[in-house]
């Protein structure tokens, strides 16, 4: 039986995992290639590398470190931040990146989908999402969240989809941050427009939340976090056992 | 030292360095030379069957590797490279593949009922016949490995060394004597997909 999916996500700015992290035994907290194995070594399924550097030479060293990542852990890397061309692709693709995530760099050129399906297939891109309910529909936003395009969500990633995306993040800017469980709502709709695998992003604060994601909506295919897992407030395995003896079927 | 079979398809930088992981001398190669020269010879692939299996037969390569693998080198097809090893693939069309090990590449959606995603993404576990292969012999029944593709191996009962369910049961590994195949990836499975490939690279087989 296919197991569901648990994926840390890191951010990375000049070389460095920020939003600082804090493990027993790790003791260069802020290496990516340090963190990646750690939580390689601890259950992770696969591992979402985030760029949000801005700078040519920060961009340089982040494909550098990948490299180094991908020379040392031996489970999927999906890289996001950044994705605005094929040369992007090819860039991250040459590190060891199995799948690419586009964000921004589809909202401005739709096309980049379909063309980098039909160049490296469908299962290497990765459509991401930031989704915010305005006035009780939701919409997609761009920039790291901070800018309404007034496109409907659940439309904006079926079209996606469509052109190509083999797999859908979907950010709830709603429930991100606040700790109180994933947006099964809107989850719910987009699995239930799209047949493509559906990763949730977005609101965990406890094992509990994994628990309710994969009950309430069987199917999601992965959830994923940040803090909670950087923090220590959620260990991988501690969280696989428990959604193992509520009959969740997962790698462990 | 090991080869992998560089014919255009896909990116080749973890499956190098997984191998490397676990102590093999690897050598990324076009070259039909190197590839006789090598003691095991590793075929990747990624994408549309027809494709790669054009860019393989068209490099020359396609009959370097049968050769080789006719005479007992230990040949390891992974993903695209393992449904490349038998006799046809109707994805798409029909096109020929290797035909080292009898069989054929059906679309999964034959075998797994509706509702069930495609392609099968994802970690799901296998489980061995009773005769194990020797590229195995690390790994347990129900140990987890990644998965991504749309198609599988079908019609090769005799020579299918491993089976994975998702709604139905489909081909995860097929292997005849010293040619082995992988559906899924062992470059991207962990430490379970480190044993395979590390079976592979010192096994007697």
């Amino acid at each position: 039986m296919i197991t569901k999916r648990i994926i840390p996500c890191l951010d990375v700015k000049n070389g460095r995992v920020v939003k600082g992290v804090n493990f027993e035994g790790l003791s260069d907290v802020s290496s990516p290639t340090a963190l990646a194995k750690y939580y390689s070594d601890n259950g992770a399924d696969e591992l979402v590398f985030y760029d949000i550097t801005a700078s040519a030479e920060g961009r340089a060293l982040f494909t550098d470190i990948l490299c180094e990542v991908a020379r040392t852990i031996f489970i999927p890397l999906t890289v996001g931040g950044g994705i605005n061309t094929l040369d992007d692709f090819d860039r991250v693709l040459k590190c060891g990146a199995d799948k690419v995530s586009v964000n921004s760099g589809a909202i401005r050129n739709p096309a980049l989908i379909g063309e980098a399906a039909k160049r490296y297939g469908d299962q290497c891109v990765v459509l991401s999402a930031d989704v915010k309910r305005v006035d009780g529909v939701f919409r997609v936003f761009a920039k790291g969240g901070r800018e309404n395009t007034g496109m409907e969500a659940i439309e904006w990633i079926r079209r996606g989809v469509a052109s190509g995306a083999g797999e859908v993040v979907v950010n709830s800017i709603d429930t991100d941050g606040v700790k109180n469980g994933f947006d099964l709502e809107l989850l719910q709709e987009v699995c239930n427009a799209v047949s493509v695998p559906v990763i949730a992003s977005g609101g965990a604060g406890c094992i509990d939340h994994f628990t309710q994601l994969f009950q309430a909506i069987p199917t999601i295919d992965a959830g994923l976090a940040a803090s909670i897992f950087h923090f220590g407030e959620v260990a991988i395995p501690n969280l696989k056992e428990e959604l193992h003896k509520q009959g969740i079927p997962v790698r462990r | 030292m090991i080869a992998i079979v560089d014919y255009g398809v896909g990116n080749l930088f973890s499956l190098k360095s997984s191998l490397e992981a676990v102590g093999a001398d690897v050598t990324v190669t076009g070259d039909a030379q190197v590839l006789r020269q090598a003691e095991r010879i590793v075929l990747p692939g990624v994408g549309a069957f027809g494709d790669a299996a054009k860019k393989l037969q068209d490099s020359g390569l396609a009959e370097v590797i049968c050769q080789e693998a006719n005479h007992g080198k230990p040949l390891l097809g992974i993903c695209l490279g393992m449904q490349m090893l038998l006799d046809v693939s109707y994805e798409y069309g029909e096109h020929k593949g290797l035909g080292l090990i009898h069989g054929a590449i059906r679309p999964i959606a034959d075998v797994i009922p509706a509702g069930y995603k495609i392609p099968h993404i994802g970690w799901n576990a296998l489980q061995f016949p009773e005769q194990k292969h020797p590229v195995f012999r690390d790994v347990q029944n129900g140990e987890h490995v990644y998965f991504v593709h749309s198609f599988h191996g079908t019609d090769c009962a005799d020579h299918v060394a491993a089976t994975t369910e998702y709604g139905g049961i489909l081909t995860a590994a097929v292997a005849r004597d010293n040619v082995v195949g992988c559906q899924f990836h062992p470059e991207k499975s962990g430490d379970v997909g480190l044993r395979i490939l590390k079976a592979f690279c010192q096994g007697e087989f």
